[in-house]
């Protein structure tokens, strides 16, 4: 569905409405206008997406939770100086990621292969070649070992690729907003995603494939057993 | 030049996010056609980011919503 579309008064041209950021908008007014509870309102959509961005480089749940809340904290004290430059999400998202690298800074686990990344051009990264696939279904995902299989996978990646991989794929920011969280260019988030997506298929194709005799009896009751 | 398997590989993230352009999604698309490999690497890699983009594949620890709300409310208290 097309979405609606508003006449920005000063250029004259129109550009999309996006009934997020009015909401957030019309929040973080009335906050700075002595409503303080309603900040609890404004973050409820975005806590997970917050704790996904610290877990993403942290990989520690404790730490990951204590980031998120700091960073909510941080957020709050900082409404004011929000501009709207970037979605409010983005820039929580953003507060989460410069934590969690403060974080890692001071503990010293700062991985030298992250800094010195290889040529990003002309990826080595090469996916598993397999002759055929057939879809793993949602239902899949009421399987504990699936979950954890696909977990596995994203925190095998090298982190500048899994952080890039986590807000893009796991929490569907576009390319735009990932490259504004990260602070680096649209054409790095693109390149880092290639080859995160292509680490991604070569870690966990053949782990999927090989799972499907035992998948087999689940789906037989769940959903016919027919993507077999 | 026809496309190769290794270019078509360095395009399928791209090309799942449509922002190849129109003369490479063809070339693109012809290469699929006829070559069963990338063409598996091509829907198992899109089956994945649905898995991964599913809500149940990452969760929130126990309690997280309420410690972090908790907290919030501590420091408007301040």
């Amino acid at each position: 569905m097309a979405k609606p579309l508003q006449k920005a008064a000063s250029t004259g041209s129109t550009k999309p409405v996006d009934p997020t950021r009015e909401r957030d908008a019309q929040i973080i007014a009335r906050v700075l206008g002595g409503e303080r509870e309603l900040f609890h309102e404004l973050i409820r959509p975005y806590e997970k997406g917050v704790y996904l961005a610290a877990y993403s480089l942290l990989q520690n749940e404790a730490d990951a939770e204590e980031v998120a809340q700091e960073a909510v904290l941080k957020a709050y004290r900082n409404l004011a100086n929000f501009r709207g430059d970037a979605k409010f999400s983005t820039w929580l998202i953003t507060i989460a990621l410069n934590e969690a690298r403060g974080r890692l800074r001071h503990a010293r686990v700062i991985e030298f292969d992250s800094i010195d990344e290889p040529v990003e051009e002309g990826s080595d990264v090469t996916p598993a070649v397999i002759s055929d696939w057939r879809e793993v279904p949602h239902e899949a995902l009421e399987r504990k070992e699936v979950r954890e299989l696909l977990a596995r996978a994203v925190e095998s990646l090298p982190e500048t690729y899994r952080e890039v991989f986590v807000l893009r794929d796991v929490e569907e920011m576009n390319i735009a907003e990932t490259a504004a969280a990260l602070g680096i260019n649209e054409q790095l988030v693109k390149t880092r995603l290639m080859r995160a997506r292509l680490m991604m298929q070569k870690i966990l194709a053949p782990q999927l494939k090989s799972r499907r005799t035992g998948f087999l009896g689940f789906f037989s009751r769940k959903a016919g057993g027919s993507w077999l | 030049m026809a496309l190769n398997c290794r270019h078509v590989w360095k395009q399928i993230s791209d090309y799942i996010d449509g922002t190849v352009s129109p003369e490479l999604r063809e070339e693109i698309e012809l290469h699929l056609a006829n070559c069963r490999h990338c063409s598996a690497v091509l829907d198992s890699t899109r089956n994945i980011l649905v898995l991964v983009a599913d809500d149940r594949t990452f969760n929130l620890p126990v309690g997280f919503s309420e410690r972090l709300h908790e907290r919030l409310e501590e420091a408007m208290r301040e």
